[in-house]
């Protein structure tokens, strides 16, 4: 390990540091109010170190950087996730902090924990290597069991232990399809994955290729909750800490969607298997189970768990939407890129919801729909926000929601997936029945205007914060998404 | 002792994990389970490992060191960190587990089931 190296993991070294410290800080500090500002600024560094990578890249030759006996690359495509997950990492910490102060013991641990786990999920972005990828999954999963089963409580603990069983299980799925691929190809690197899948020097049949890819699909479709490996989903989110879940269903899946792009764009493209259409059954499959199901949902952590299997769905829809390289470095067809900018977009929007959820229920302690009736007239701006929220989950426009469907479908008819983006319509239009269910028993139910609910001011930040994202981008999406499609073809480049 | 054999070894002892995962109802017997699934891949990885290393080593018999390790020695190292992260993973199911237990005086799965409805 060289100097170098350690340069380019600055970013992860320092978040991981940050957590370790906030974690000794829980047991020195009477005053528990700093934890969260340590946290931040951890976070703060951290963002540093990337931006200085990210020029440092800009200024290389080749746009990218490698590491660490070359299991480490730091492109703009693992900058770009290293950013996301930082600022999901910032929010949900501003957006937790009024329920976070409310634990008696272990609040050290849930910072610590939290950043510990986007460590985890930084990694992932950045690793072109199976064993790292296993290793940084397994480190941005096992730290959320935890966090998932902190309260202790019964629900607490009982979505703790699902989520470890399944998680564990899910793991040993991917490892075997990693441990098949690597006797295939007789190497773990995937750029070195995919040069012997092209020039044919196999051990193997392709069916044992065919059976790896097939396992490692296994595998992450938990970490992205695609059905037909979604069951744990529902139960993990009622029992969870609400701030656990807004992280969770953001961030993780922000970063499983990094590896499964890069590992099946860089290691599996010349694979003689029709993954992509694959993507694209699951991706019908998951819209429309996690559509209709949430329709049923009176508990309103479980139906946001239902409509994160269905927009796990839509985004599939990107990643079947193969997209080809032509000769002069154009990109021809916008899947990977509409993923980037639709993973971006959800994260705003599911945060701005759970953050006004985490507030509300803390306020009067249920998570029934239907004892949100009339919180308009109790909380005008949560509800406000919650209600933009939910238009840009369906796709209304002007939100961030409805440029990202626009940029998934778009690609979907471009790469000839014309039903798929069909499919994909109308399973908006299905959800803008529950999703509006919210907002009609929020806006229209009987309710009392007095006893106003409040937050602190970090709060309020992070609500303002993410509302302002969905709209600016929503309106403005250029600039983003001209720094996905650089993202996506810094992956083309380095394969 | 061929490959194949050893492979078929590796995908008995998973598919025993596995099928013991889906029909146990003990959250500890559940975890062996899954460790099982682990020693499973182990197996492979090991072989896989060993098939690998003599037919690089023919192939290019100046192979460096460097060369080694990134095709070589791959399965071994995988191997290692699957034993280390299977450890870490059962510290800490167990630990989840004597949370359920104080919570709720059983770790029997299906009475662990509040939210299924």
């Amino acid at each position: 390990m060289t100097i170098n190296d350690l340069y380019l993991i600055a970013p992860e070294i320092a978040l991981a540091s940050t957590g370790l410290i906030v974690i000794v800080l829980d047991l020195v500090l009477n005053n528990k109010r700093f934890l969260p500002v340590f946290a931040l600024l951890g976070v703060l560094v951290s963002v540093f170190f990337t931006l200085a990578l990210c020029a440092d890249i800009s200024a290389s030759s080749n746009g990218s950087m490698i590491g660490l006996f070359s299991t480490l690359v730091v492109d703009k495509f693992a900058i770009f996730f290293k950013l996301l997950i930082l600022s999901i990492v910032a929010l949900v910490v501003l957006g937790s902090v009024d329920f976070v102060n409310k634990f008696e013991d272990s609040q050290g641990e849930f910072y610590g924990l939290i950043l510990l786990s986007a460590v985890g999920m930084m990694l992932m972005a950045a690793t072109k290597e199976l064993i790292s990828i296993y290793i940084s999954v397994e480190l941005a999963t096992l730290p959320i069991a935890a966090l998932a089963a902190l309260m202790k409580t019964n629900r607490s603990s009982e979505a703790g232990l699902k989520f470890l069983l399944l998680a564990a299980v899910s793991s040993a799925f991917l490892l075997y399809g990693m441990v098949l691929v690597y006797g295939f190809t007789g190497s773990t690197y995937l750029d070195v994955i995919a040069g012997a899948v092209t020039t044919g020097a196999v051990p193997f049949g392709s069916s044992v290729m065919l059976a790896g890819i097939a396992l490692i699909v296994v595998g992450f479709g938990f970490k992205i909750s695609m059905v037909p490996f979604q069951m744990w989903v529902p139960d993990v989110y009622e029992g969870s800490p609400t701030p656990v879940v807004a992280f969770l269903s953001v961030a993780s899946k922000a970063a499983a969607f990094a590896v499964i792009l890069r590992v099946f764009y860089v290691g599996f493209g010349g694979v003689n298997v029709d993954w992509a259409s694959m993507f694209a059954v699951l991706a019908a499959l998951s819209m429309t189970t996690g559509n209709l199901v949430a329709m049923m949902q009176t508990n309103i952590k479980r139906l946001l768990g239902y409509s994160t299997i269905a927009q796990a769905g839509y985004i599939l829809v990107g990643v079947a939407a193969i997209t080809a390289t032509t000769p002069d470095g154009g990109i021809v067809g916008l899947g990977p890129s509409g993923v980037l900018f639709y993973l971006a977009g959800y994260a705003v929007t599911n945060l701005a919801a759970f953050f006004a959820i985490i507030v509300i229920n803390n306020h009067i302690n249920s998570e029934l729909i239907s004892d949100f009736s009339g919180i308009a007239k109790r909380a005008p701006l949560l509800s406000a926000v919650i209600a933009i929220s939910m238009i840009s989950l369906i796709g209304i426009p002007p939100t961030v929601g409805f440029m990202g469907k626009l940029y998934l479908f778009n690609a979907a008819v471009s790469s000839g997936l014309v039903w798929l983006a069909v499919v994909g319509v109308l399973n908006s239009v299905i959800s803008a029945y529950y999703y509006l269910r919210v907002v009609k028993t929020m806006y229209l139910g009987a309710g009392e205007p007095e006893n106003r609910i409040t937050y602190s001011l970090p709060v309020l930040v992070a609500v303002v914060v993410v509302v302002i994202g969905i709209l600016v981008i929503g309106i403005v999406p250029g600039p983003l998404f001209e720094f996905t499609e650089v993202a996506v073809r810094s992956l083309f480049i380095a394969s | 002792m061929t490959l194949e054999r050893v492979l078929i070894l590796s995908a008995v002892v998973f598919s025993i994990g596995l099928y013991g995962f889906l029909t146990k109802r003990n959250a500890i017997t559940m975890l062996m389970a899954i460790e099982l699934m682990f020693n499973g891949v182990t197996i492979a990885a090991v072989a896989m490992a060993r098939y690998i290393t003599p037919s690089v080593l023919r192939v290019d018999p100046t192979a460096t060191s460097d060369g080694l390790v990134q095709f070589v020695l791959s399965g071994q190292v995988l191997s290692m960190f699957v034993i280390a992260v299977a450890a870490a993973e059962v510290s800490l199911g167990i630990a989840i587990i004597i949370t359920v237990y104080r919570a709720r005086r059983t770790i029997d799965v299906t009475e662990v089931n509040l939210m299924r409805r």
